[in-house]
Parts: C-alpha cells; structure tokens; sequence
C-alpha cells in the first residue's frame, strides 16, 4: 500500500502539486487520471524519488520515502519496478539482456538461473523467441512488453506505470492492460498507472484518482466514474463522443 | 554573469564527480562495462589516430625538410625536429584535441540519448547509481586506453616520416640519425601522463554535458557540440600547465 498526504510540489514558483492526498491499495490498479499538464507525471515523479516533494508524506507500508537517507531509497527502489511512456529499454543490449539486467544488479543468483529467471519473464509476456532481437527491432507493443518484463524480473512489491499506452493501437492497448492486470493481482502488487486513456480507466480502473490543474478532484472505481456529478471530470470523460453516448445509454 | 555561469557549471562537474568516484554496485557488471567501453572509445579509435598521425608525421618531415634546407643546418635537423613536435605535442595534446572530436561527441551524445528516452531515470528507478554505472567505466576506459593511442600515434608519425623518403624528400638513414639524436626517454613519459590528464578531461567533460541534457534532440546536439568546445578549451589550458610542470 502507497499513501500520498498532502504532497505540494513548484517548479520555479509555479505550484504543479497543490496538496494532495491519495491511498493506493495493494493487489489493485490504481489510476491516476487526468488532462495533459494536470500533474500527473510530476506526481509520479515525486512517488518514485525522481522529484523530492517541497512538502508532504510518501508512505511505502508504513515507510516514509521522504525523510529515508540516500542507502534506504536505494534498498527501497529495489522493490520498484517501472514501465515508462517510451519504455525506456537499454538500447544497446538484446531484450533478454534488458530483462537480466536488475537480476545481474541485484540478485545473487548464478548466470544460468538469472537466464531461466529473465527468460520465465519474457514467456509471462507472451515474447517468447524474442530474446536475442535488439529494443530497436521491436514494434512498441512489445517494447511495452518486454518494458513489463523487466521490471517484474525482481518480484516487485510496487509497479509503476507512465502512460503505458501511449502511441499504441487499441487492441495492443488492451493487451497491455491486461498484462499489467493479470500480473497485478497474480503477485499481489501495489500498481499506480498514470493514463488518460478511457479504454484502460473503464477496463481496468479498480481504484481511480482524478487530478486537475494539481488537485486531487475525485476519487472512485470505474463502475462509479459514469454516475459521478464531479463537473471536472465530466468534462474530462465525455469529451469523447463515444462516451457521451455510453452515459445517455446508461441514463436510459 | 558569465563567471556565476561558469561557477555554477563546475559546482555541478564536481557534484557529478562526486558520485561517479563510487564503488561499483556489482563488479562483474562494472568489468563488463570497462571492457565495452575500452573497445568503444580506444580500440575502435586506433585507426583514426593512426592514418591522422602517419599524414601528420609525413607532413611534418617534408615541410621541415623545405623550409629550413640550408648548408648551414646539419642533415639530421628535419629527423630531430619530428620527434620533437611529435613526442612533445602531437602524440599527446593535438591527438587528444583530435580525439575530443571523436570519442566526446560519441560519449555525450549517447548519454544525452539515453536521458532523454527517460533509460536514465530507468536505471535510477532500479536503483543504481546511474552516475558510477554509466561514467566511470567510460573514464576508466579511456584513460586505460590513451597511452597505448598515444604510442601507436608516435609509431605511425615516424612511419610517415620515413614515408617520405620513398619519395626522395629525405634520406632513410638522415632521417633515422636525427630520430635518434639526443634522445631523451622522459619526453615519452611526459607525452603518456599528458595523455591520461586529457583522457581525464574528454570523459569526463563529455560525459557531464550528454549526462545532464534536458529536453529532446536538439540539446543532445547542442550537448554534444559543447562536449566537445569544452573538452577542447580544457585540453589546451591544461597542455599549458602540465607542460610547464613536466618539462
């Protein structure tokens, strides 16, 4: 479980965060939902450790990552794993490599199990026979994939999720979501996705945060999101045609 | 301004520094990185300095040999002052500059990449020193592989000047006299230690400009090039210091 209390955050006298308070729950999807510069990657950011907040509590079961010393975040991100907007594979190296790399880092096992190990990640993702292809021959939904691999390579206790459908078509969309899912209540992790992509906030949103403009607006689950009278996020949802049509659909 | 700007750069050099001079996470991983890396900035460099320096040497001999021809001046005059131009400055200070070109726009650009495609947050995120992984393999590389660079570009200068004497500009035996003349072995040495400062300097200039690039393409560009302009100013105001204290 991740709980936020009051986190502000400014960059150069702008206020980007303006207090906010969330719970992420463990074994579910948690959301962060809202427009483009709403905040929601400088709220990532700030959970990871990328950005220190100016004020605020980031409680990791109970551990506050704020006040930890340098060597205490360390151990702690080893408990992380992450899937960026562009995936962010080491370019340089072949996938299966990418996949071994934090059980090369941080694991004490032999060559051949950290293999067995990376290889058991990339099947779990559905890539198996893509080991020795390089990050650059991939199509973005597998470079997602293999993103995915890689950061469950060391059992994490908390996964997170930068936009992970960013620039894929909706069918590898759903894929991904439902990847992250599955491996989400499989391992029982505490997962937070950042997305403003409504296919993923009604396919896989158990536990939904809405921000705009650094405030936390809303909270709820996707069964709740199309009943809400929250304006902000009304306008946020059914600024798609498809959307309004589902709701009138819904009242009827 | 300027020197509140340039302050506030070397602050943020030697901060950087600061966490690059780490011990390694794993050294397996770190041993591995070091044998990548003396490959991709020194060995893959061999060939540009030796086909620079065999034209340098050769040029070097011929326009000696034309431009003090004179009874006057004994015949082993244009060996002697190849050497010297090429132990005490070339093989060491103009390499080096040659090299900023080479290996720091390479180390700048590729650590500029891998900010902006968010590879370094990843590493953070994992966490690992992102710093000491990625640029102390590279410093350590280059330094390790700059004195072998440096001899190799000796070799092929005086392969070049003996070069000329296939076109009768010189003679090979005036040539190999004046080589020997008066030789003094510490003029090597001062060109390898030269050498390691400047391999000091490339990585880690370059490295602290592509590490700390924000924004997209074009500041990896522009990193790229201040990666070299600065390594090269660098080069020049630290030949200045190390050959009044070497020689």
């Amino acid at each position: 479980m991740i709980e936020l209390g009051n986190i502000h955050k400014s960059f150069e006298g702008r206020e980007v965060l303006k207090g906010i308070d969330a719970l992420f729950h463990e074994g579910k999807t948690n959301l962060i939902i809202g427009q483009s510069g709403s905040g929601k990657t400088v709220l990532m950011k700030n959970i990871v450790g990328l950005y220190t907040p100016d004020s605020g509590k980031i409680l990791y079961d109970g551990r506050d990552f704020v006040q930890m010393s340098k060597k205490e975040k360390v151990l702690l991100r080893r408990e992380m794993g992450m899937i960026f907007q562009s995936a962010a594979l080491f370019d340089s190296i072949s996938v299966l490599e990418n996949v071994k790399f934090p059980l090369d880092m941080f694991s004490d096992m032999n060559e051949a199990d950290r293999i067995q190990r990376a290889k058991f990640c990339l099947q779990r993702v559905n890539l198996q026979g893509a080991e020795d292809k390089f990050p650059g021959e991939l199509s973005g939904g597998m470079q997602k994939r293999v993103a995915i691999a890689r950061a469950i390579a060391l059992n994490p206790r908390y996964l997170f999720c930068d936009e992970p459908n960013s620039g894929l078509d909706p069918q590898t969309s759903l894929l991904i979501d439902e990847l992250i899912h599955d491996i989400t209540t499989e391992y029982s992790i505490t997962t937070i996705i950042n997305t403003h992509d409504m296919n993923s906030v009604m396919g896989i949103g158990e536990h939904i945060i809405f921000i705009s403009e650094g405030k936390k607006e809303w909270q709820g689950c996707k069964d709740d999101i199309l009943t809400s009278t929250n304006e902000k996020l009304n306008s946020f949802i059914f600024a798609s045609d498809l959307f309004r049509k589902v709701k009138v659909a819904a009242m009827q | 301004m300027f020197i509140i700007h340039g302050l506030t750069t070397f602050g943020r050099y030697l901060l950087l520094m600061g966490r690059v001079f780490s011990i390694p996470e794993k050294w397996r991983v770190y041993m591995k990185q070091y044998a990548k890396e003396m490959s991709q900035l020194g060995v893959d460099s061999i060939g540009i300095v030796l086909l620079i320096s065999f034209f340098i040497g050769a040029v070097i001999c011929i326009q000696i040999r034309l431009n003090i021809q004179s009874p006057w001046m004994p015949r082993f005059t244009t060996g002697y002052t190849t050497r010297e131009i090429m132990l005490l400055e070339f093989s060491s200070s103009i390499m080096c500059l040659i090299l900023s070109g080479k290996v720091g726009s390479n180390i700048a650009s590729e650590l500029g990449t891998m900010r902006v495609t968010q590879q370094i947050d990843a590493l953070e995120i994992m966490g690992v020193n992102s710093a000491s992984f990625l640029i102390l393999p590279k410093i350590a590389g280059m330094v390790t592989m700059i004195p072998f660079l440096a001899i190799f570009s000796m070799a092929s200068g005086f392969a070049g000047a003996y070069a000329t004497s296939l076109f009768g500009i010189i003679t090979a035996d005036d040539l190999t006299v004046g080589l020997l003349h008066s030789f003094n072995q510490w003029y090597v040495w001062m060109s390898i230690i030269k050498s390691i400062f400047f391999a000091f300097i490339i990585a880690s200039i370059s490295s602290y400009y592509g590490y700390t690039v924000e924004g997209g393409s074009v500041e990896v560009g522009k990193a790229s090039t201040n990666a070299v302009v600065y390594s090269s100013v660098n080069i020049l105001f630290a030949d200045i210091f190390l050959t009044s204290l070497l020689s």
